[in-house]
C-alpha cells in the first residue's frame, strides 16, 4: 500500500487549470521531492492530499484512506507543514504544540513535544509568545506542529524558502533522521541540490502536469548529456554566449551535445587571448535536468 | 523499515473548545468588562432619563423593565462577536489551517465554536445581571424560561457569527454586518420598550425579528409577563437556531469557503 496515492487529480480555480489530471504514488519510506516553478501546482496538490482544497476530480489516498470520505483516518496519518509562515499570536509555542496535539486527539503528549521542541532547537522559546519569534523560530514552530501526532506520512511545503543556513542545515538532518525512522517524507523546495541531496524520487510538475516522475538518480543518468564549466578573465565572446549556458558568480556551464563540441567553446576563447581561470568537464545536476524538462515541457 | 500507520485516536474537540474558551478569556478585559461597561452606561443613561416617563408593565419600574433586555441584548451581541471575529481573525491570518488539518468532524468543529461563543455570551450576561442589580432587583418569576432563552439566544447567534465569520473575507465584512443588522435589529426589538408601545405597523414588523422573540421570552422568565406567549417565542427562537445550525452543519462538511 502506498504512503501516499493520488489519481487523476484535477483542480480549477475558475478558468485556471491548478491541477491537470495528477497520477503519482509515493511508497512508504521515501524521501520524495515534488519540484516544478511557481504555480505549477505544488501547494494545490499538497492541499488536495491535506484536505484543504477539494478536488473536482480524481482521489487521494495517504496510507490507504480516501482524504474526502475516511477523512479521520487519512489526517490522523498525515503531517502537513505550510509553505505560508502562519501562526496563532494569543498562545505560546508550548501551548501552541499542546493544542495542536490535542487536535488530534493526543491529550498527554509533552514528553513528546519535549523531544521535538529539542531537536528543532526550540527549548529556549518553549514558553515564548508566537508574536515574539523571528521568522526562522515560528518556521521550526510550524515543523514541529505537524510532527506532534508522530504522523508517518510527513509533507513539506517549501520548509526552507527564505530561512537561514543554520535552520536549513538543522532541519534537513532532523528530517533525514525520520525518514531513518521510517516516515514518508515528501518535500517541495527551491533548492534543487536540497532536492538532489535528499531525495530519492522526484516528480517535476508544470502547469498541473506532471513533466517527470523517476529515481533522482535516473533522472541524471538519463538526461546525461555533460557540462562545460567555464570561467574566463573578462567577457565570452557573442558567439559563444549564443548558445545561452547557465550562469552563476562569472561562471559559465554549458550544455554539450558532444564531447567536440568542447572544441567549439574554446576556440573563440583562445582566438581573443582571454584566460581560463577554471575549466571542467561535469556530469549534469538536478537544475541542469530541471531546466531541460521544463524547456522540453512547454514545447 | 517504515513508520506503523496511526490507529485512529481520541477526538479533537475539546481542546477546540478549551482554545476557543482561552482566546477570548486570554482578553477578557476587550471580550468581557467592555461590554458590561457599555451596559452599564445604557442602563445608568435610559434609566435616568425614562424613569418617570416610561411605564411598560404597572407593578415594574424602568430601570427593573429594562434590565433584562439589556442583558440578553449583550450575550447576543458577544456570542455573535465570539464566533465571527475567532474565524475571521484565524482566517486572514491563516492559521485556520491548524484546525482544518487535524481530523476534527464538522459537527465538533461547530460544537467548539458554538459553545465557546454561548459562554462567552453567559459571561457577559452575568456581569451585566450583577451591575443591574445595583439599580433595580427584578423578580424571577420563572427561571426555566431565563435558562432556556439565554442559551438558545446565545446558540442562535454564536451561529449567525459563525455564518458571518465564514462568508466573510475580511474584517469590514463583519463590522458591516454588525452595524447594518445586529445592532438594529437588537435596537428595534423591544429592549427599550414595549412593542405595545409602537403603532400597529411597527408592532407587525417587530413580529419578523427574531431578536423580539428572544428578548421578549428571556424577560417573561423575570416578570411572568411578556408581549406575546413563551411558547410562541421559544418556537420561533428554536425553529430559528434549527435553520441555521443546520445549513451550517451543510456548509462546514461540503467545507465552503473553507476547504475551497
Ligand atoms: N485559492 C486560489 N484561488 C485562485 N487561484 C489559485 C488559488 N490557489 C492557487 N491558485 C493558482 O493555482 C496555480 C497553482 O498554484 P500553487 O499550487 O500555489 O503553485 P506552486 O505551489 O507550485 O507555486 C497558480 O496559478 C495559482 O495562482
Ligand atoms: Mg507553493
Amino acid at each position: 500500500m502506498p504512503a501516499i496515492e493520488v489519481r487523476q487529480l484535477s483542480k480549477r480555480y475558475g478558468a485556471l487549470v491548478a491541477l491537470d489530471g495528477v497520477d503519482l504514488s509515493v511508497e512508504g519510506g521515501e524521501f520524495f521531492g515534488l519540484l516544478g516553478p511557481n504555480g505549477a501546482g505544488k501547494t494545490t496538490l499538497i492541499s488536495v492530499i491535506a484536505g484543504l482544497t477539494r478536488a473536482d476530480a480524481g482521489r487521494v489516498c495517504v496510507m490507504g484512506h480516501d482524504v474526502v470520505s475516511d477523512y479521520r483516518l487519512a489526517r490522523s496519518n498525515l503531517g502537513v507543514v505550510p509553505q505560508e509562515l502562519v501562526f496563532d499570536p494569543f498562545f505560546t509555542v508550548r501551548e501552541t504544540l499542546r493544542f495542536q496535539s490535542g487536535y488530534f486527539g493526543l491529550h498527554r503528549n509533552d514528553a513528546w513535544i519535549d523531544e521535538i521542541l529539542a531537536n528543532l532547537g526550540l527549548e529556549d522559546k518553549a514558553n515564548a509568545n508566537m508574536r515574539s519569534l523571528s521568522g526562522g523560530m515560528k518556521r521550526r514552530v510550524l515543523v514541529a506542529q505537524a510532527l506532534v501526532h508522530r504522523p508517518p506520512v510527513i509533507v513539506l511545503d517549501e520548509p526552507t524558502a527564505g530561512v537561514d543556513v543554520e535552520l536549513r542545515q538543522t532541519l534537513w538532518k532532523f528530517v533525514a533522521r525520520l525518514n531513518r525512522d521510517g516516515h514518508t517524507i515528501v518535500l517541495t523546495t527551491h533548492y534543487l541540490e536540497e532536492a538532489e541531496a535528499l531525495c530519492g524520487r522526484i516528480a517535476m510538475l508544470k502547469a498541473g502536469r506532471v513533466v517527470a516522475l523517476a529515481p533522482t538518480a535516473d533522472l541524471l543518468k538519463h538526461h546525461a548529456s555533460a557540462y562545460l564549466r567555464l570561467k574566463v578573465a573578462g567577457a565570452l565572446p557573442a558567439e559563444v554566449l549564443a548558445l545561452s549556458p547557465r550562469e552563476s558568480a562569472g561562471t559559465y556551464r554549458f550544455r554539450l551535445a558532444g564531447f567536440d563540441q568542447v572544441e567549439s567553446i574554446l576556440a573563440p576563447v583562445r582566438t581573443r587571448g582571454l584566460h581560463i581561470e577554471d575549466l571542467a568537464i561535469e556530469s549534469p545536476d538536478l537544475e541542469d535536468v530541471f531546466v531541460q524538462i521544463m524547456e522540453g515541457a512547454a514545447a | 523499515m517504515t513508520a506503523p500507520e496511526r490507529p485512529p485516536v481520541g477526538s479533537g474537540f475539546s481542546t477546540l473548545l478549551y482554545k476557543e474558551l482561552l482566546r477570548f478569556w486570554k482578553v477578557s478585559a476587550q471580550t468581557v468588562m467592555a461590554p458590561v461597561l457599555t451596559a452599564l452606561l445604557y442602563l445608568l443613561i435610559f434609566s435616568h432619563v425614562l424613569e418617570s416617563h416610561v411605564k411598560v408593565y404597572a407593578d415594574v419600574g424602568y430601570a427593573a423593565f429594562l434590565a433584562p433586555g439589556l442583558v440578553m441584548m449583550s450575550m447576543l451581541q458577544n456570542a455573535f462577536a465570539n464566533s465571527s471575529s475567532s474565524l475571521i481573525q484565524s482566517k486572514v491570518t491563516g492559521n485556520l489551517v491548524f484546525v482544518l488539518l487535524p481530523p476534527i468532524s464538522h459537527v465538533e468543529f461547530f460544537g467548539a465554536y458554538v459553545i465557546a461563543a454561548i459562554v462567552r455570551g453567559l459571561c457577559v450576561g452575568a456581569g451585566v445581571m450583577a451591575v443591574t442589580l445595583v439599580f433595580a432587583w427584578p423578580p424571577l418569576r420563572a427561571p426555566v424560561w431565563i435558562a432556556v432563552f439565554a442559551l438558545l439566544g446565545c446558540a442562535f447567534m454564536a451561529s449567525i457569527g459563525m455564518f458571518a465569520g465564514i462568508l466573510a473575507d475580511k474584517f469590514d465584512h463583519i463590522a458591516a454586518f454588525q452595524n447594518f443588522f445586529i445592532l438594529p435589529a437588537t435596537f428595534l426589538s423591544g429592549v427599550f420598550y414595549s412593542i405595545h408601545s409602537l403603532p400597529p405597523f411597527w408592532q407587525k414588523v417587530s413580529h419578523f425579528n427574531p431578536f423580539f422573540f428572544m428578548i421578549d421570552g428571556f424577560r417573561y422568565g423575570f416578570f411572568g409577563q411578556s408581549d406575546v406567549s413563551p411558547w410562541l417565542s421559544l418556537a420561533v427562537v428554536g425553529a430559528s437556531f434549527a435553520v441555521t445550525a443546520l445549513a451550517l452543519l451543510v456548509m462546514l462538511e461540503r467545507g465552503y469557503k473553507l476547504r475551497h
